[in-house]
């Protein structure tokens, strides 16, 4: 998968933050063959290793497992034009990623075993990060006739949605729960009552009142994870909420998971940083859905991935090119870029004291993993290294024109952040890398 | 400090001041279009391009008027939305309409906030003719220019306007415009075509309309669209007449100088009765009237930005 040749590095004094075991310590961590060896204070290489083992000193920064996002859109196959496995893994890397799930509303829809082995194919022949396929719970994402799961489950998929599209048939979300439980899949629920988000451009409030856009009313979200939930109960099948944007979803999945149902949910940097006053300029850069919401939702996802109601954080990375996206606000698609801005934004989360420094962790790596059911996100002796060494200070602005997505639609270019990704190893082999060789 | 501005976009940004700049430019170019000979050199060898991609017969024709009687060359390009879906984008048009080096684009769009994007493009002036839900700021002063002819003033007025304040760009730019002014803006509809938020926005929001009519110094009828019953907004248009339309009993408890004014076109029968329209409160044409002058104005303005100096 990777050109690079395995590390053998002994990783000096770095802030090892790993939630998966409770760790945020201050320890050295020995990479040998790629593989993690030792984790500890000031660990002794002894005579036969020193020479051939290079030591790196990585005072002031964080070691924490390798980050996972699982929640993106690569474009491959049918729009490679906005991204590809290999360039969308590239900037994964360079965001700190080590792993991405990838969604299937590709073209073709990712509904059937040939397309899951293509993409993992693509992934293993050019990728820079693990890639992990989302199957379609319905073939063609048409919500009529469910996708073969046991047939995707073989193929090595992870989880089934129709992200992009609601599951607007409840019998049809009835039925995914159920069969899902035979392959231990996740139903990953784009929650959006379409007909009450008919025509929306944005979140329906003051702003959309003000701008005469029309709104898409946060009540089309929590309407549909209401009924998810009420569904997951009933079937005991393992529900996902994605892209939590509204306060009232936080307070329905909160209430959920108080009844003990088998709920868990994302929400991504743009939720809990931006609101719907960015839309003012009208640029379709901010276009997003769900919507960019009031400060009130924002204040509301906030507390929810401080008390644990949203499990994860993802980025629903949406490459769009020109075409898509240099239009009319009306004409234009959905969706912002995210892998290689996130890093930052969830840092801020605990500049702001929302987070400590392991729960940010936590929600992009052993949490997203275990609903994943992926062997990543905490460190493990003995298995191939997948890290992330950060720096959590850095200061730059933020310019999409060096990213390495093969899109520019980021809605964070000019903002001052702090923080990013120094060194990211993917089973033991640097995809990205700031340190000096 | 009058006028400063490379666009004029929408009223929501425009100070008092200005205004003010553009009802006075307004009313002094008024008179050229009483004159036998409709026309001044002003705009002599300036290009005024008209892009309506959005049906309109008389703002169209307001600001072609506008434009010859100060002696600009105009010329029109149609769009629809149909070319967009092949492909074409307004953007695109653009492009290409730039390479000809025009001084002004008066732009109609069907969506919002478009004559912003074009703004942000070009080194033109752009004018918003109207775009989608958002903004009508031309239709927005000559609405003003309108009252203060018969009222002498805005400030202290009470304005009802009334009908689908929700899809409507006339009720948003009036709203910014009077309530800069010092009027009091009252919005009445029924609940499916105002939206909840418009109190936040500075309107007072009303239902029913008996309670408000006898307050009003000006009533501003909106017309309702036809599509607001597939979308489940309103059951009927025979019921939105019997609640919400302004007819001659309705009016007879309103103020007795009280001025009807209606954007255009009218529904007869729906949101306004005949004999209302055409009745002695009505100031419709006046609006029409004026709306060759505002645009004028507001040509001058943006027109002669590169110069000095300028007579009209």
């Amino acid at each position: 998968m990777l050109e690079f040749e395995a590390v053998n590095t002994l990783y000096r004094r770095g802030r090892i933050i790993d939630p998966g075991v409770g760790t945020d310590m201050t320890a050295d961590i020995l990479v040998l063959e790629g593989r993690i060896i030792d984790i500890g204070p000031e660990i002794d290489l002894g005579m036969d290793l020193q020479n051939t083992v290079k030591e790196v000193d990585l005072r002031g920064l964080w070691v924490t497992p390798g980050w996972v996002d699982m929640h993106v859109h690569l474009r491959e196959p049918g729009e490679e034009y906005k991204e590809t496995i290999a360039s969308g893994t590239r900037a994964a890397a360079a965001g700190g990623f080590v792993a991405v799930a990838c969604m299937p509303n590709t073209k073709p829809v990712n509904d059937c075993a040939a397309v899951t082995a293509f993409i993992r194919k693509r992934a293993r022949e050019e990728g820079r990060c693990h890639v992990f396929p989302v199957g379609a719970i319905s073939k063609g994402l048409k919500g009529e006739d469910l996708s073969e799961f046991g047939e995707l489950r073989e193929a090595g998929a992870i989880a089934v949605t129709d992200d992009g599209r609601p599951v607007m048939n409840s019998l049809m979300m009835r039925r995914a729960l159920e069969y899902a439980r035979n392959f231990d899949f996740p139903v990953i629920s784009h929650a959006e009552d379409l007909g009450l988000a008919v025509g929306g451009l944005m979140n329906e409030g003051r702003v959309s009142a003000m701008l005469g856009l029309r709104g898409i009313p946060a009540a089309a979200e929590v309407a549909m994870i209401q009924r998810d939930v009420t569904l997951a109960e009933l079937t005991k099948g393992r529900l996902h909420i994605a892209h939590v944007s509204a306060a009232g979803s936080v307070r329905v999945i909160r209430a959920a998971k108080a009844r003990g149902i088998a709920v868990t949910a994302e929400t991504a940097p743009h939720y809990f940083t931006l609101t719907d006053e960015s839309l003012v300029g009208f640029d379709p850069v901010f276009k997003v859905n769900p919507p960019l919401r009031g400060a009130e939702d924002v204040a509301a996802i906030k507390d929810g991935l401080a008390d644990g109601t949203l499990d994860a954080i993802a980025t629903d990375h949406a490459p769009h090119s020109v075409l898509e996206k240099d239009t009319e606000l009306e004409y234009a698609a959905n969706g912002m870029i995210g892998l290689e801005s996130a890093l930052p934004l969830v840092l801020n989360l605990v500049k702001e004291g929302v987070l400590t420094p392991s729960q940010a962790v936590a929600k992009v790596t052993i949490n997203p993993s275990r609903i994943l059911s992926l062997p990543l996100g905490r460190f493990k002796k003995g298995e191939l290294a997948n890290l992330t060494v950060i720096n959590p200070e850095t200061a730059y602005v933020m310019d999409s024109r060096t990213f390495q997505s093969k899109s520019r639609n980021c809605p964070f270019d000019g903002r001052a952040v702090q923080g990013h990704a120094v060194l990211t190893l993917v089973d033991g082999r640097p995809a990205f890398s700031r340190l000096e060789r | 400090m009058p006028f400063k501005r490379k666009d004029l976009l929408g009223i929501r940004e425009l100070e008092v001041h200005e205004i003010e700049h553009i009802l006075k430019i307004a009313a002094s170019l008024k008179e050229i279009n009483t004159r036998p000979i409709k026309k001044v050199p002003t705009l002599r060898g300036k290009t005024v391009v008209h892009l309506f991609y959005e049906p309109s017969t008389r703002t169209r024709t307001s600001f072609d008027i506008a434009a010859k009687r100060l002696s600009a060359d105009t010329f029109s390009i149609s769009g629809s939305t149909s070319s967009i879906v092949k492909g074409e984008t307004m953007l695109d048009t653009l492009k290409n309409l730039e390479a000809m080096k025009p001084d002004v684009f008066v732009i109609r769009h069907s969506a919002s906030g478009t004559a912003h994007r074009l703004a942000q493009r070009t080194p033109a002036s752009v004018i918003n003719a109207g775009d989608g839900m958002h903004e009508h700021p031309s239709q927005a002063l000559l609405d003003m220019m309108t009252i203060r002819e018969h009222k002498g003033r805005l400030d202290g007025l009470t304005v009802l306007i009334v009908g689908d304040i929700a899809h409507s760009r006339v009720a948003r730019s009036n709203l910014w415009g009077l309530s800069k002014m010092g009027a009091r803006v009252v919005v009445c509809g029924p609940t499916t075509l105002i939206p909840l938020e418009f109190d936040q926005l500075g309107a007072s929001v009303c239902h029913r309309l008996e309670e408000v009519i006898p307050e009003a110094d000006v009533i501003m009828v909106l017309r309702l669209q036809k599509e607001r019953m597939q979308q489940l907004l309103l059951p009927s248009l025979r019921e939105y007449a019997v609640v919400y339309g302004i007819n001659a009993s309705r009016l007879s408890k309103a103020k007795s100088d009280v001025i009807i004014m209606h954007p255009g076109p009218m529904n007869r029968g729906v949101e306004i009765s005949p004999e209302v329209a055409d009745g002695p409160h009505s100031v419709i044409l006046d609006q029409v009237t004026n709306g060759v002058a505002v645009r004028m104005a507001l040509l001058y303005l943006l027109g002669q930005r590169q110069e000095s100096s300028g007579t009209v």
